[in-house]
């Protein structure tokens, strides 16, 4: 009984339907089933945030989640907002201030970065801080990072004027 | 890194979780937020044959006034709680706490009732809920019971609930005008489990503090109520308290246990710290 149960949902806009094994967590079926490579896997126990992906439009740890839980659900990964172009301004920003080195963490740097924007377009630099505690990057001691998020927030706002 | 083979079941009521229990006891576990259990799971610390999934149970959601308790369902998210402005009215020590647990991610899964059945020391939860005199609601096939937080919580990641029971929601006695509320900790990093914490609550009526409770989180193998230091703030007007004379009982009445981290010495240092802030606290609330 531990065998594949058939799970349908939505990732990145498009209806996937796969036969999954109970144990495979949703970072690595969208890895492997899925070939999506830029959700990454780093410490698999909750703490370094590498396979952070949006669930129903939250962030969850892809490592923590089982993808059977996933039945009727929508995921996005930075694929997929990288095709949108809802991460553009964030991805333009990560170079121009070299908010990565290795890119390991980026994707989830990314994907956490742009929930913080839609709950609150204008955040401090602490705010930016706190709401990234649970994104490890070993490479570009976050100054970079947080320059990268807060500057692209201001020129949202002033998009928006 | 990748957890053990296991059966999943997609609970969609009560009996179907009732109906796993019975059968596979101590083989089968609850998956609510999954933010202790899969990593568990992971690590290969826990291998449970079959995995019963509850976040689909409707009757473990919400959040609602019933007599004079706040009930709080057990699915009920972080999140949910932070944004609620049922809990910020009638239990605002635990919207104070919720920051304090793990990151955003995080709190986007983990649930309030996964946090007390889980009775991780260093958790947040069990010590507010101990700080307010909530009531835990219990249900399995062969009946419901309430049990006192005080009755529940029985060692490190050891609850009274029994392999074949489902904890439902959790009372929490309202506040009222004249609760006072204390919450802080110190951790290494904004997300960390604490080095030392505190939840408190008292009443404060015709001037002085009355039924004041003071619970330690990350100091023993359970949240820790220091009954005889908390009954020396009875009766004494909330700006006046000598909190030195407060922080000596306590270090005279408990000893805190050292963890992989932080020495009992430092703990000791920090019980006293955060007593000082609450004492000062109680007063600022009350001017
Ligand atoms: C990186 C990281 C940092 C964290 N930091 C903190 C922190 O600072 N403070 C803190 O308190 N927690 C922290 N946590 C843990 C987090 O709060 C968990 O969400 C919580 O401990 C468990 O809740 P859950 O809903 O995820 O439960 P699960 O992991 O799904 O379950 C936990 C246990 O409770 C049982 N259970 C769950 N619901 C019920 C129920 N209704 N009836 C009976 N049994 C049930 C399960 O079978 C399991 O044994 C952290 C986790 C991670 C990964
Ligand atoms: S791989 Fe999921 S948090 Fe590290
Ligand atoms: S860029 Fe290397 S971990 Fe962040």
């Amino acid at each position: 009984m531990t065998a594949p149960i058939i799970v349908t949902l939505t990732v990145n806009g498009e209806p996937v339907n796969r036969a999954v094994e109970p144990r495979l967590t949703l970072a690595d079926f969208l890895r492997d089933e899925l070939g999506l490579k830029g959700t990454h896997v780093g410490c698999e126990h909750g703490v370094c945030g590498a396979c952070t992906v949006h669930l129903n439009g939250a962030t969850v740890r892809g490592c923590l989640t089982f993808a059977v839980q996933c039945e009727g659900a929508e995921v996005e990964t930075v694929e997929g907002g990288t095709d949108s172009g809802r991460l553009k301004d964030l991805q333009d920003e990560f170079v121009a201030r070299n908010a990565l080195q290795c890119g390991y963490c980026t994707p989830g740097m990314l994907l956490s970065a742009a929930e913080l924007l839609e709950q609150n377009p204008a955040p401090s630099r602490d705010e930016i801080r706190e709401h990234l505690s649970g994104n490890y990057c070993r490479c570009t001691g976050y100054q970079a990072i947080v320059d990268a998020i807060e500057t692209t927030a201001r020129k949202r706002v002033e998009l928006e004027r | 890194m990748k957890p053990h083979a296991f059966d999943y079941v997609r609970a969609t009521s009560l009996q179907d979780i009732f109906g796993v229990l019975d059968k596979h006891g101590d083989d089968a576990k609850i998956l609510a937020g999954g933010q202790s259990l899969v990593p568990a799971m992971n690590m290969r610390l826990a291998a449970p044959r079959v995995i019963v999934d509850v976040n689909a149970i409707e009757a473990l959601h919400g959040i609602a006034v019933v007599g004079d308790m706040l009930r709080i369902g057990a699915m009920t998210r972080y999140v949910e709680i932070a944004a609620s402005d049922l809990v910020a009215r009638h239990a605002p020590l635990i919207v104070r706490a919720v920051p304090f647990i793990a990151h955003a991610a995080i709190r986007n899964r983990g649930t309030f009732g996964g946090s007390l059945c889980n009775a991780d020391p260093a958790s947040e939860l069990p010590a507010c809920v101990l700080a307010e005199r909530a009531v835990f609601n219990i249900s399995s096939s062969t009946g419901e019971r309430s049990v006192a937080a005080n009755d529940f919580f029985l060692g490190t990641y050891t609850t009274a609930l029994e392999p074949t029971e489902v904890l439902l929601s959790v009372d929490v006695p309202l506040s009222g005008p004249d609760s006072r509320y204390f919450f802080d900790e110190v951790a290494r990093r904004q997300g960390d489990y604490a080095m030392a914490g505190l939840a408190a609550r008292a009443e404060v009526r015709g001037g002085v503090l009355v039924d004041a409770r003071l619970v330690f989180f990350a100091v023993s193998d359970m949240p820790l109520m220091v009954s005889a230091t908390a009954a020396l703030l009875e009766g004494q007007a909330p700006g006046s308290v000598d909190a030195e004379a407060i922080c000596e009982a306590l270090i005279q009445n408990v000893t805190p246990q050292q963890d992989l981290t932080t020495s009992s010495v430092t703990k000791e240092h920090l019980m006293k710290v955060l007593t000082r802030r609450a004492i000062a606290a109680f007063a600022r609330e009350e001017a």
